[in-house]
């Protein structure tokens, strides 16, 4: 397999090499990334790939990975159905 | 850094980026764009993605109108490979009240008018548009087939990357800190970057617009105002249209990936920079949007986020000089409609800065009109 194919953002399907062409084009925060490709957008909000493609900015732009800026986290914490946040202060 | 330029635009949005590009095509000479962040990281990136031409303004119509144009041969139009991923699967938006109904016909009379295929639909037919619609209460909607959803962070990398081909240089992370003004006109313009000497400034700065008129003593009366959305995990396609319910104050589109992006206006909403996320709004949300779309209670939220409207008192933009300062140019105030009126907005404050006749009147946008009394009160904004 090449590296390149490796998958970082299992929620959205984005590879390695996805990553590293975003990287390429100028987009040295997680933030752009996610917002250039959508990794870091799915159920799981970046926890597994925000690490990996920190990681991989640090290396390309030669930065120690301290300095790499996180993804603002947003809420919700986890997902939440739709259904579950109805009526319930009816009930208080 | 570069030391001068002919333009400076204040702004990395989506407005910045099509009104750089238009600049450096029509021979504007030397073009910067100036953005705090990174490109669409303001109001640009948070918004709800829609396109639609259903307007109760003349202005609003022609203005969606050509966007739409546009927008559907965006990269062939700016030469750059980029998917912007527009679709037009419509806008259904339903009327709820007899008022409502008038006021949707009145609005239909003039965009019809204008070529813009709106028609009206029954409750049996708007069914037929999106089966799982509770139509309970509901008089009838207007609908657009031609209506439809762009990814504003690809239309902001099209124009941007387009704009590079043209030597148009783009600073992110650069904050203005002030503007000199010597004797009634622009001399430079000051960043954390170090000074551009100009003589024309663009304020393409979104909800920041009115603290940019300030730095040159000109008061515009655009107010940032916090929206907040969410977005659900996406599923297999099942809704075509963006729908959109001014008595519910709401509007619920699923995007090409699959998930479901809504949001809802706040009526006590106060004027302000804060955009942070709240419960309130996940609650109002879900119990509204629900109501009228009862399959989404089974779908997952997955983030919520809020952006700024850049609001004008009549909720049709600014787009003009200021009559205070010689070339200080304002494109803002979109009151939550900019980015589906981005593309022909950028054209227009292009054609008016290098002083060829703009392709639409738009002299009376000036941000004097306020003075002047004569409004463009734009009925139709969730």
């Amino acid at each position: 397999m090449e590296q390149n194919d490796i998958t970082i953002c299992r929620c959205e399907d984005i590879t390695l090499g996805e990553i590293r062409e975003q990287i390429a084009l100028g987009k040295h925060t997680i933030e752009e990334i996610k917002r250039a490709c959508r990794a870091g957008m799915g159920p799981c909000q970046g926890r597994t790939c925000a690490p990996l493609i920190a990681n991989e900015i640090a290396k390309a732009t030669g930065k120690p990975i301290s300095e790499i800026p996180l993804a603002k986290f947003r809420p919700s914490t986890l997902p939440i159905k739709m259904a579950s946040l109805l009526g319930g202060e009816k009930h208080d | 850094m570069i030391k001068s330029a002919d333009v400076v635009v204040i702004g990395g949005g989506v407005v910045g980026c099509s009104t750089a590009y238009n600049l450096a095509k029509l021979g504007a000479g030397k073009v910067v764009v100036l953005e705090k962040n990174y490109l669409a990281s303001g109001s640009t990136g948070r918004c709800g993605a829609g396109m639609r031409m259903q307007w109760g303004t003349e202005t609003n119509c022609l203005l969606s109108r050509e966007s739409v144009k546009m927008l559907s041969h965006l990269p062939e139009l700016l030469n750059v490979d980029v998917d912007i991923e527009f679709t037009q699967n419509g806008y259904l938006m339903p009327a709820y009240s007899e008022k409502m109904a008038e006021q949707f016909k009145q609005n239909l009379v003039l965009q019809n008018s204008l070529a813009i295929p709106a028609k009206w639909v029954t409750p049996e037919e708007s069914l037929e548009i999106v089966p799982f619609l509770n139509t309970k209460g509901m008089l009838g909607a207007t609908y657009c087939a031609e209506d439809g959803h762009c990814n504003p962070f690809k239309v902001t990398e099209a124009y941007a990357q387009a704009a590079k081909k043209l030597q148009v240089e783009i600073y992110t992370n650069t904050q203005v800190l002030g503007i000199v003004t010597e004797n009634g006109k622009i001399v430079s313009v000051r960043t954390n970057q170090g000074d551009i000497q100009t003589d024309t400034v663009v304020n393409a700065a979104g909800g920041y617009a009115k603290e940019v008129g300030r730095m040159v003593g000109v008061e515009l009366p655009i107010f940032p105002e916090r929206h907040e959305i969410l977005v659900t995990e996406p599923v297999e396609p099942t809704m075509g249209p963006m729908v959109m319910s001014f008595y519910h104050n709401l509007y619920c589109q699923q995007s090409p990936h699959g998930s479901f992006i809504m949001g809802i206006g706040h009526p006590n909403e106060p004027e302000g920079y804060d955009i942070n996320s709240s419960w309130q709004f996940l609650r109002d949300m879900v119990e509204r949007v629900v109501e009228i779309l009862p399959p989404l209670a089974g779908l997952n939220i997955v983030r919520q986020w809020a952006g700024l409207y850049d609001m004008c008192p009549d909720r049709t933009p600014i787009l003009g000089n200021s009559p205070q300062l010689q070339r200080f140019y304002t494109a803002a105030g979109f009151s939550g409609h900019g980015f589906m009126i981005s593309p022909i907005t950028g054209q227009l404050m292009a054609e008016m800065i290098v002083g060829k006749p703009t392709a639409f009147p738009i002299q009376m946008f000036d941000a004097g009109r306020f003075e002047r009394g004569e409004l463009f009160v734009e009925p139709s904004v969730v």
